[in-house]
């Protein structure tokens, strides 16, 4: 038996190297006896996401080598998309891409936010929780079906009566001249607008809950109103995770395919006015995908779902580092 | 608490500042359990220092001291509970029956050490399977049906009377006090040679407080228990041996009416009066 | 009466119900597609819309039964690919992991999430179509499965978390070892929370369009196994939105109806699932 002092170290999951044979033996039989095998197994399926991550960004981009060594940077500053002389140039998307995208947020980010403050701030609770209930739903709904809506109700309404209104209205601005035809950049921002408000809601509604107590009671004990509390208190404290949630939604905006394709004309052109077709980095991989001839075809498109999943894991990461740094101000003065 | 008379006869409990003095190890009548310079660590941090203390068979010993003194991280190196957090570290001999614990297999030791809550933590599923699953888990004797170790031990711990009826009913669906007897028979249903109880009643009401007690007294016959209590009326009600803990430190450990009729420190005499804690 | 405060109190009013108008607005959307969706679609479906299979070019009539089929072949493929995945991962991030590298797993799998579906796509293109040289619903599946991961891993992650590390003390002092306990106490325990973030992902990625337009691509003919190009009721909603045929658009507003039913479904009944267990414990 041991007499002298045993040193032993406390341990999780992991185990030391076993220095005595006894304790050898005890690690092996602590290996067979399943805690080792299973953390190694549940280790193993973790690191497959790590792995699978990787791959995918590996084969974006190898396969989108052919394009890269052609036209350099000029891919994306071209403004050609000529498959037939297989002169490809990213410049339309991306600026189709970058204009729907901002025409969503104009619009998502007021309504969004605007009704986030109702939802975490003025609203009774039990009108919230239900309202609640209902927007994420919203954010369940499949995109071809918000893309369906577009193609047969917005786009007739905007054909009809949106863009004239706007036309006459403030038709001196070069955004609302040039040919009604209904799609075009107006119409996909705006189907992208609602597609993105619920994000920007039920996150921002969030972050605006996670702002402790004691700074709302601090401002209403003052004799502020609900109102001043919440925009010159609450808000304001909230500010970071309400960008997260802007830039969120904006990475998402960017990747939205379908609704996009359905309503936005897909015209490789770059133009000034809202009013007319345009195309987006998503939508011309959807469309044009299965129809591309040759191997620099498919791997211009190919790139241009590099250049997306670049931006939108940009975009993806500031916005976590932004809304962590709400909540965990939050909790550092709960 | 029982009379003089029933004084076990047994080798001198040591005492924390005579220190080297060795307890004989597997010798009949020896200590259930031997702790001998037991020093505790959370990482850089000490928390226990050199803890020498031995725990009588079939007998109650109560660990008391103010909040934060240790007492409770005493009770969990002693099923070596510890262990689930990263950076603890025990430094020193733990021994059951002579044999080392930290050189034993966990699991082994939990079987023969059980712990019971302080809040009592039932698993969300019915009585009956709270009480077997220490059984399914370590395997019971192939002679017996599990439903009678089941009902044995919840008689044991003086809760068969009211769910004989209801076994597969939710767990959760007791009241808490119930909860805690489930969980002490739960921790009996493996038939474990010790006890340990971490302030068992301070969530309950005094009737279920009784309650605990009174089984305690059934209890020790059969098995030995160590209980971290920080009400004294309950140490001194309950217990033979007293252990009193004052910043990781075993300020004195003796027989309970020595302890606090008689104490021989001034910092236990301090405590038991009220003057602190 | 002080003026300034009435205006305060004014402003305060005003803004109250412009932030209302904005929530509402949002919600009113909700009924808005809801409404028209049924409107449209509803006089469409019928016996025949979801037992056939699509008529020829120009014929009106025929159903989307191998649409139906097709979306279920997908989510298949996909569960087997992503839920053992996300499952298990998230029982290693909640259970075993240090610090280090589960904050890798964690950040790689929110940039997973973060993937554009029709990136996802191109993936499961170069990985499976290319090799095999035709589209198939294995490769369709892939990348819906590669969708499911990151949902699948946090749901299963946050809900073992939730769990009070008291019931794994109960089972470790019992001499349960690790793995027995997370098996027989923990994951059971948040099981009811896991399930529904399952339910909840298929619901998500059994809408999506963009990944299988060039992996399972479409069929409108019964596919055969898994190796075919497969229909699936989202490519077919958009094939025919797109279509020039009247009777084409009709059936894509009934196809859209039954979609948007599968998914609220499923998506109301997670989450009256998951209310309901938040029912406190007596005693």
């Amino acid at each position: 038996m041991s007499g002298s002092t045993v040193l032993v170290h406390g341990s999780l999951g992991g185990s030391g190297i076993p220095s005595t044979p006894g304790r050898a033996r005890r690690w092996v039989r602590r290996l067979t006896s399943g805690d080792e095998i299973a953390h190694l197994i549940t280790l193993i399926f973790a690191a497959s996401i790590f792995l699978v991550t990787v791959l995918l960004v590996f084969e974006l981009y190898r396969n989108s080598a052919l394009p890269r060594h052609k036209f350099g940077w000029n891919f994306f500053v071209t403004s050609t998309w000529d498959p037939v002389a297989e002169n490809f140039g990213a410049l339309p998307f991306i600026y189709g891409t970058v204009v729907t995208s901002i025409l969503a947020l104009l619009i998502a980010v007021p309504l969004g936010v605007g009704g986030a403050i109702f939802l975490s701030e003025l609203a009774p609770p039990r009108i919230s929780d239900a309202l609640t209930f209902v927007i994420e739903l919203l954010a369940a709904v499949p995109s071809v079906i918000y893309g369906v809506l577009g193609v047969f109700v917005l786009v007739p309404l905007l054909r009809n009566y949106g863009e004239p209104v706007l036309k006459s209205t403030l038709g001196f601005l070069p955004l609302f001249q040039g040919p009604m035809y209904g799609v075009g950049f107006l119409a996909a921002g705006l189907v992208l607008a609602i597609m993105v408000v619920p994000f920007i809601l039920s996150v921002s509604r969030e972050v605006l809950l996670a702002v402790p107590l004691d700074q709302r009671e601090a401002a209403l004990a003052l004799g502020a109103t609900r109102w001043e509390t919440t925009w010159k208190v609450v808000v304001p404290y909230a500010r970071s995770g309400i960008f997260g949630s802007v830039f969120l939604a904006l990475a998402r905006a960017l990747g939205e395919t379908m609704a996009v394709t359905m309503v936005i004309g897909n015209d490789p052109k770059v133009a000034a006015s809202l009013f007319a077709p345009g195309y987006s980095i998503a939508a011309v991989i959807a469309n044009e995908f299965t129809e591309a001839t040759g191997d620099l075809y498919t791997q211009a498109l190919i790139e241009l779902g590099l250049v997306l999943f670049i931006l939108t894991f940009i975009l993806n990461g500031l916005a976590r580092l932004l809304i962590l740094a709400t909540t965990a101000r939050g909790s550092e003065h709960a | 608490m029982g009379g003089s008379a029933t004084r076990t006869v047994m080798a001198p409990v040591p005492q924390p500042d005579k220190a080297g003095e060795a307890v004989p190890a597997t010798k009949p009548g020896g200590p259930k359990i031997a702790v001998r310079s037991l020093n505790f660590y959370y990482g850089p941090r000490q928390i226990l220092f050199d803890i020498n203390l031995s725990v009588a068979e079939k007998k109650i010993t109560a660990l008391i001291g103010p909040s934060g003194c240790g007492k409770s991280t005493f009770l969990r190196t002693l099923n070596r509970m510890y262990e689930t957090v990263p950076r603890a570290r025990a430094e020193g001999e733990l021994l059951l029956d002579g044999e080392e614990m930290l050189g034993m297999d966990v699991a082994a030791l939990r079987r023969r050490v059980g712990m019971v809550f302080q809040k009592s933590n039932p698993f969300p599923k019915s009585i009956f399977e709270n009480v077997a699953y220490g059984l399914r888990v370590n395997g019971h004797e192939p002679g017996k049906r599990l439903a009678d170790l089941v009902e044995h031990s919840l008689r044991r711990a003086a809760l068969w009377d009211e769910v004989k009826d209801h076994l597969h009913k939710s767990a959760h669906a007791l009241s808490g006090g119930q909860q805690q007897r489930l969980c002490i028979a739960r921790g009996l249903a493996v038939d474990p040679e010790v006890l340990l109880l971490d302030e068992p009643c301070s969530a309950l009401d005094p009737i279920a407080t009784a309650k605990i007690e009174e089984l305690l007294f059934t209890l020790k016959d059969s098995c030995t228990i160590v209980i971290v209590t920080h009400n004294m009326q309950q140490a001194a009600r309950v217990a033979e041996f007293t252990g009193f803990f004052l910043l990781g430190k075993l300020i004195e450990f003796n027989e309970s009416r020595v302890i606090f009729k008689n104490p021989s420190r001034k910092e236990t005499e301090d405590y038991i009066t009220g003057r602190f804690g | 009466m002080n003026y300034r405060l009435l205006w305060r109190k004014t402003v305060n009013n005003i803004m109250l119900a412009l932030t209302g108008v904005c929530a509402l607005v949002t919600v009113a959307i909700l009924f808005f597609i809801l409404g028209y969706l049924v409107w449209n679609g509803g006089r469409d479906i019928n016996w025949a819309f979801l037992t056939q299979l699509p008529k020829p070019v120009g014929e009106t009539g025929g159903g989307m039964a191998n649409a139906i089929v097709g979306s279920a072949k997908l989510l298949l493929v996909a569960a087997l690919v992503g839920i053992p995945v996300g499952f298990i991962g998230g029982v290693y991030l909640s259970e075993f992991g240090g610090s280090a590298f589960p904050a890798v797993v964690r950040y790689t799998a929110d940039l997973l999430n973060g993937v554009p579906s029709i990136v996802m796509g191109i993936f499961a293109y170069t990985v499976v179509v290319l090799p095999m040289h035709h589209f198939s619903a294995l490769a369709g599946g892939l990348a819906l499965g590669v969708m499911l991961i990151p949902i699948v891993l946090r749901t299963t992650e946050e809900f073992l978390r939730a769990v009070p590390q008291s019931l794994r003390e109960g089972a470790l002092a019992l001499g349960a070892n690790k793995w027995r306990a997370i098996s027989s106490v923990v994951i059971p325990a948040a099981f009811r929370g896991i399930a529904t973030g399952m339910l909840l992902s298929l619901a998500r990625v059994a809408g999506e369009t963009a990944p299988l337009l060039f992996t399972s691509f479409g069929n409108r003919f019964w596919s055969h196994g898994f190796n075919e190009a497969t229909s699936s009721l989202p490519v077919m909603i958009y094939t025919y939105a797109i279509s020039a045929y009247e009777d084409w658009h009709r059936q894509a507003w009934a196809a859209g109806l039954v979609l948007l039913a599968l998914v609220l479904v499923a998506n109301i009944g997670a989450r009256v699932i998951l209310a309901r267990r938040q029912s406190p414990a007596r005693g």
